[in-house]
């Protein structure tokens, strides 16, 4: 079965019902049980949950200290190209704008990560718009061979890639592949993705069941909030997540919560998430999925993820910059958002510490990467 | 007079029988704190999560290595291979033969995989560690994990990070009743009540983590562990008197054999 196949197969219009029908008793009951069985995920995050977020926040802080500890790891993103063939309306990167592109040398990235080294971070997540022209496989695994001995975890977050190329990063050095469906509403996604190989849904969506089989150690989901309606979103995030889990049980999950604010592109954001129904989607999620890592960028501001924090975030980014080159040159232009948290790692940390964390810089060791296997 | 028992892994003894992890603390300070408060001398760290390299480390800066033995863990490890990678690294970087061996390929419930730990026992047994491996309550595995010559076997009482105790105690009982080395019950004991159940019932340590660490105040809850196992440890050392499973009623059955035959 594939991903594909596994969406076909949900009942979509039952889930709206149950997310639409939900009462007070069924929240309680859903809550109650030690796991949160499939058919209740809907209700988690219906209407009728709303009053229940203190409740949610509480059961999503006790799962989160006993499943990662009193900890939240640091990464940062290096951006290697802004180069893209698709047309995303809420995108700095897309196609027909006229912003400065540029795709970085190994070298030059290598000077990028150098700097994010000397700050103190061990994770970096390689990001690129979609050019394979510009930002292709073998320019990529040439990028992570460059980086692998100074790094113990890289991810991407990349376009979809077939099996046999994910193969070729993950032995390359990369360890972990970040897929944001960015709306599981195929009409919604057809509105905002005009144009360009990202039309194809399906095959971004089977992109982690291909990552899966290709053996990265971390699969990373996320929906764009703001895109379409959150609550079927957030249920479909969560479905998507309980499946890659059960179908790839040696890989972590990671959960994204990026939402859509002021982007370079101009879109008005038709969908607005509040901060209230983020709380809600991150406490939610963590009660469906004790052991994800669950992920805050720096897309949201300082105060608000330091609030986060003990409700159940585990990684953060920190001191992001969304442009390729944006680390040696702070100056560049041609940014794929607009970073609410602007604090240096340092600061970041600190705040971590102040609110009873600790910030970590490794929770990885690049001596279990498969690269250094002699097989 | 009961004898109290020596504790001691590869000839080493020991002299407190809870070992304690440095992982998911709040701080590193925090962290040191509470080792100290539990007493323990043996201490495992995750190779994983300190930068070996770095003397700096936050986490090692915060030991007094003077005070502790460090017992590097191989947690993140998938495979008999990469546990294999993991550990070489560790001795190379901590000066110690000494390590837990953790194969996990799980990332959720953590649970060890036998086949991949037995294969790197064997592997660790011949380049010249002491090998403690994590295992699943699994009596006949533990033997096969003698016969590579593990230093001691420790199995777990149930998931790691799951405070739920004992749950496995019968097995842990089997594998208690035939080690030939010392069992150390490591992982889901939540209360210092279950580290005691588990001294009491004969398994020679245990280690704890995640409870002392997210504890409200976790070098409180350190304290209390320590004072759990080191109360268990007298019991043991008192000989109790024990449970009896037998009636003291009259013998209805067998009584006419004593009645006086008229």
């Amino acid at each position: 079965m594939t991903l594909g196949d596994f969406l076909g197969d949900l009942d979509l219009s039952a889930l709206q019902d149950r997310l639409a029908g939900a009462t007070d008793a069924d929240v309680a009951r859903a809550m109650q049980r030690p796991v949160v069985a499939e058919a209740d995920i809907p209700v988690l995050f219906s209407r009728a949950a709303d009053s229940q977020l203190e409740c949610l926040a509480s059961r999503s802080r006790a799962l989160t200290r006993r499943r990662f500890g009193k900890v939240v790891t640091l990464y940062a993103p290096i951006y290697v190209s802004n180069e893209c063939v698709n047309s995303c309306r809420y995108c700095g990167f897309g196609h027909d704008l006229r912003v400065p592109r540029s795709t970085l040398s190994a070298q030059r990235v290598w000077e990028e990560a150098s700097l994010l080294r000397a700050k103190g971070f061990r994770h970096i997540l390689l990001v690129s718009g979609e050019s394979r022209q510009h930002a292709g496989v073998d320019y990529l695994a040439e990028v992570v061979r460059g980086l692998r001995e100074s790094f113990d975890a890289i991810s991407i977050e990349i376009y979809p890639l077939d099996e046999a190329e994910y193969r070729v990063l993950e032995r390359a050095g990369v360890d972990g592949v970040t897929m944001y469906q960015e709306t599981y509403d195929q009409d919604r996604y057809r509105a905002c993705h005009p144009a360009g190989p990202k039309r194809n849904f399906e095959y971004r969506l089977e992109a982690l069941d291909r990552a899966g089989r290709a053996g990265f150690r971390s699969l990373g989901i996320g929906a764009l909030l703001g895109l379409a309606d959150w609550r079927m979103d957030a249920t479909l995030l969560v479905l998507h997540g309980r499946y890659l889990s059960r179908r790839h049980w040696q890989s972590r999950l990671a959960v994204s919560f990026p939402r859509l604010r002021e982007a370079a592109a101009g879109y008005r954001c038709e969908y607005p998430v509040a901060d209230r129904d983020l709380v809600h989607m991150v406490c939610a999620a963590r009660v469906a999925l004790p052991d994800a890592e669950l992920v805050m960028s720096t897309r949201e501001p300082a105060g608000f993820r330091d609030r986060l924090i003990p409700l159940g975030i585990t990684r953060m980014s920190a001191g992001s910059s969304t442009t390729p080159g944006g680390y040696a040159n702070p100056a560049a232009t041609g940014e794929q958002f607009a970073v609410e948290d602007s604090r240096s790692p340092a600061e970041v940390a600190r705040a971590i510490a102040a609110h009873g964390y600790e910030p970590v810089w490794k929770d990885a060791d690049r001596h279990l990467a498969s690269w250094n296997s002699r097989n | 007079m009961p004898v109290q028992r020596r504790f001691a892994i590869a000839g080493v003894e020991l002299a407190s029988r809870l070992l304690v992890g440095t992982g998911k603390f709040s701080s590193p300070e925090v962290m040191a704190r509470a080792i100290e408060a539990s007493g323990a001398e043996l201490v495992t760290v995750a190779l994983r999560r300190v930068d070996i390299e770095n003397p700096g480390d936050a986490t090692l800066a915060a030991l007094d290595l003077g005070k502790y033995r460090l017992l590097p863990n191989t947690s993140g490890a998938r495979t008999a291979e990469e546990a294999v990678r993991l550990a070489s690294i560790g001795r190379a970087a901590c000066g110690t033969n000494w390590v837990k061996l953790e194969v996990t390929p799980d990332p959720n419930y953590l649970l060890p995989d036998p086949v991949e730990t037995l294969k790197a026992a064997e592997h660790l047994v011949k380049l010249g560690f002491v090998v403690l491996p994590y295992i699943n309550a699994d009596p006949v595995l533990a033997h096969r994990l003698e016969d590579a010559g593990c230093a001691a076997v420790m199995p777990l009482g149930a998931p790691i990070g799951s405070n739920r105790g004992l749950r496995t105690r019968d097995q842990i009982e089997i594998i208690v009743e035939q080690a030939r080395v010392p069992v150390v019950v490591d992982a889901g004991l939540g209360m210092p009540s279950h580290a005691a159940e588990a001294i009491e019932l004969g398994a020679d340590a245990v280690l704890v983590n995640t409870a002392i660490a997210i504890a409200e105040d976790p070098a409180l809850m350190a304290l209390a562990f320590r004072l759990a196992v080191e109360g268990a440890e007298k019991a043991v050392a008192a000989g109790p008197g024990g449970e009896s499973a037998l009636g003291h009623a009259s013998s209805p059955l067998t009584g006419f054999l004593w009645e006086k035959v008229s």
